[in-house]
């Protein structure tokens, strides 16, 4: 008998400030299946920067959730999402990564479409009856598309939330991310397609969790930052939760971020007067307040359910789930586009310092969360995880676990059949999520 | 003396640097990285090299404007090579085991002071339980320094279409 969807992974005490998490919910196939009916199939899902796509004709193809998705610029310049599938029989369409073409042949039985995804030509149309309307043979648009300053999403729930509602309370520190470099940034050439054999959970706790850094990453902190000359003791204060201002946050449906007073990097001694013009266009264009909130802070955010974006190497990432222990993770830097070239090389060394698979500090991540996936082999006998850090403060630290907890909240919920608004704080005045187990 | 004068006079090619050389000195260092000899792997490298492994997707990319893999100068080379040999590299805890085949030399350019050259290589690693085989080919700017041949440029160029299921570039490719 199966009554999965009745039980809870979720162990959310306010009453004793605990918070569990099953371990089978990471390494559970029927979890990862009821993931992607009650949790992908009804988010709005990241799949690329209109800065990809700069000229009519541009187009990309990417897996979003398990579909393979091509997104093109018609003539026009209007920017197209389509199920990469052909209308005839369902072989992909576009083969390629990326490119320019006016439009796409099926190479099976060379059905074309245009880049509006019309139907303009198939071999031998006369085989057909009348009822066979080409004018509904076009290449499926997704569900749902929408963009939001140039970040494109999809949805696969037609009814679905429009895009910035989705986005609530994330929705400034999304400006604040788009908003560096005077409101013009692009995606720079190159990405960083990886994996991990590691539930694609763990990859959200991590990118939104202080508390490892000072130990999964000493080597960066107390290794790297001193052999760059420079003073590494605001970012060790910050490690051991003594800094003021940094502090974990909960945004509501899900989404959470860390955020804290921008610490020192490798960045600041470049084009020093280049960086005072950047500051001084900010200014100008948002005033004092607003420029020194968008720069003076670092932020790691997370967009439920499969997206972040780390202000500090200015990347954006995604990752989905393939198998309950394996991910596909992708990456991409987000940069200024009016950067000298100076500037521009520094910020991409910058990143590399930290971030990716060749990076000084992600391949310690990738180790860290494929040895929690080898641990939850011991499930049945310690079956729980906790991420109760900082449950009782009324402010919890960057170093607390809040974000993770915000996140877990939304999961359970939308995993209990319920995808409506979710208060996810740890103080909650009305009680929207499950509170099970351990309670007294 | 005065013939090796006369030649270099008229710029012999017996003084540019040779297939044979080359072919001796990737050998050795692939040998030096094989047996984690990363601080004698340092020495091959000349002050002011780079070290490139360019995003999969841009093979051919500048890593003065495009996002690469790795791009290290040489001061954090050093700290790489110093970070890969201390205690807290976890992606390297235990290190894996690496063997890597090189092979189909070729010399681009040559003259008596500098060469662009080019290889293939497999490089399996070992690790957990797990193995990764990275494959693609070596493109290398040489000099020949005081004590011989030296990296200007060290440029390895992965064929793989993803890190999948490699995840982590932890070693020197």
């Amino acid at each position: 008998m199966d009554n999965s969807s009745d039980r809870s992974y979720v162990i959310d005490d306010h009453g004793r400030g605990i918070f569990r998490v099953h371990r089978d919910a990471f390494a559970d196939p029927s979890i990862l299946e009821r993931e992607r009916r009650a949790i992908f199939d009804h988010a709005w899902l990241y799949v690329g920067h209109e800065s990809e796509l700069k000229k009519p004709g541009d187009y990309l193809t990417r897996k979003v959730a398990e579909r393979p998705i091509l997104i093109a610029r018609d003539p026009e310049g209007k920017v197209r999402a389509f199920l990469n599938a052909c209308s005839h029989r369902g072989n992909m369409v576009c083969r390629e990564k990326s490119g320019n073409a006016r439009g796409f042949t099926c190479f099976y039985h060379a059905w074309t479409f245009d880049t509006k995804g019309q139907l303009i030509g198939l071999p031998g149309e006369d085989a057909y009856t009348a009822s066979f309307d080409r004018a509904h043979m076009g290449l499926p648009a997704v569900p749902r598309f929408e963009s939001y300053r140039g970040m494109m999403f999809i949805s696969f729930d037609a009814n679905i939330v429009d895009l910035v509602s989705y986005l609530g309370n994330a929705r400034e520190v999304v400006d604040y991310m788009l908003d560096f470099g005077g409101d013009d940034v692009e995606i720079v050439p190159g990405a960083q397609a990886y994996s991990m054999r590691a539930n694609w959970k763990l990859l959200i706790e991590n990118s939104i969790d202080a508390y490892h850094a000072s130990s999964t990453h000493a080597r960066y902190f107390r290794e790297y930052l001193p052999a760059m000359g420079m003073d590494n003791s605001g970012w060790v204060s910050m490690l051991t939760s003594k800094a003021a201002g940094w502090r974990g946050v909960n945004l509501g449906n899900g989404h959470a971020m860390v955020e804290g007073p921008a610490l020192p990097t490798p960045l600041d001694a470049t084009a020093p007067e280049e960086q005072v013009r950047i500051r001084a266009a900010l200014e100008a264009k948002f005033g004092k307040e607003r420029a020194h909130k968008i720069a003076d802070y670092s932020r790691n955010v997370f967009i439920f359910p499969n997206l972040i974006l780390i202000s500090y190497w200015r990347t954006i990432r995604t990752f989905y789930p393939v198998s309950p222990d394996y991910m596909e993770v992708d990456a991409w830097g987000l940069f200024p586009a009016g950067d000298s070239d100076e500037l521009r090389q520094k910020r991409i060394e910058n990143f590399l310092s930290f971030l990716g698979p060749g990076g000084l500090s992600t391949p310690d991540d990738v180790a860290a969360l494929e040895g929690c996936q080898r641990g939850f082999g011991v499930r049945h006998e310690a079956p729980w995880s906790d991420i109760s850090r900082g449950m009782g403060r009324d402010e919890p630290k960057s170093t607390d676990e809040l974000q993770m907890r915000a996140f877990w909240r939304r999961w359970n919920a939308m995993m209990r059949g319920n995808p409506g608004a979710t208060d996810c704080s740890d103080h909650p005045e009305r009680v929207t999520c499950n509170q099970i187990g351990e309670r007294q | 003396m005065s013939t090796a004068q006369e030649s270099n006079e008229v710029g012999t090619p017996s003084l540019a640097i040779s297939l044979p050389e080359i072919e001796q000195f990737f050998v050795h260092e692939a040998a030096l990285l094989d047996e984690w000899k990363l601080n004698e792997w340092l020495v091959l490298m000349a002050e002011d090299a780079r070290y490139l492994v360019p995003a999969l997707n841009a093979p051919g990319g500048d890593h003065r404007r495009d996002l690469f893999l790795i791009s290290d100068d040489m001061k954090t080379l050093r700290s790489r090579v110093s970070q890969l040999m201390g205690r807290a590299v976890w992606a390297e805890n235990p290190k894996s085991r690496t063997r890597r085949l090189v092979t189909n030399f070729r010399i681009l350019e040559s003259d008596a002071s500098q060469a662009t050259v080019t290889a293939n290589f497999a490089i399996w690693r070992f690790q957990l339980d797990a193995t990764d085989v990275y494959v693609g080919r070596y493109v290398h700017i040489l000099v020949r320094g005081p004590s011989g041949l030296q990296f200007k440029e060290r440029r390895a160029v992965l064929d793989l279409e993803t890190l999948r299921p490699h995840g982590k570039v932890s070693f020197i490719l």
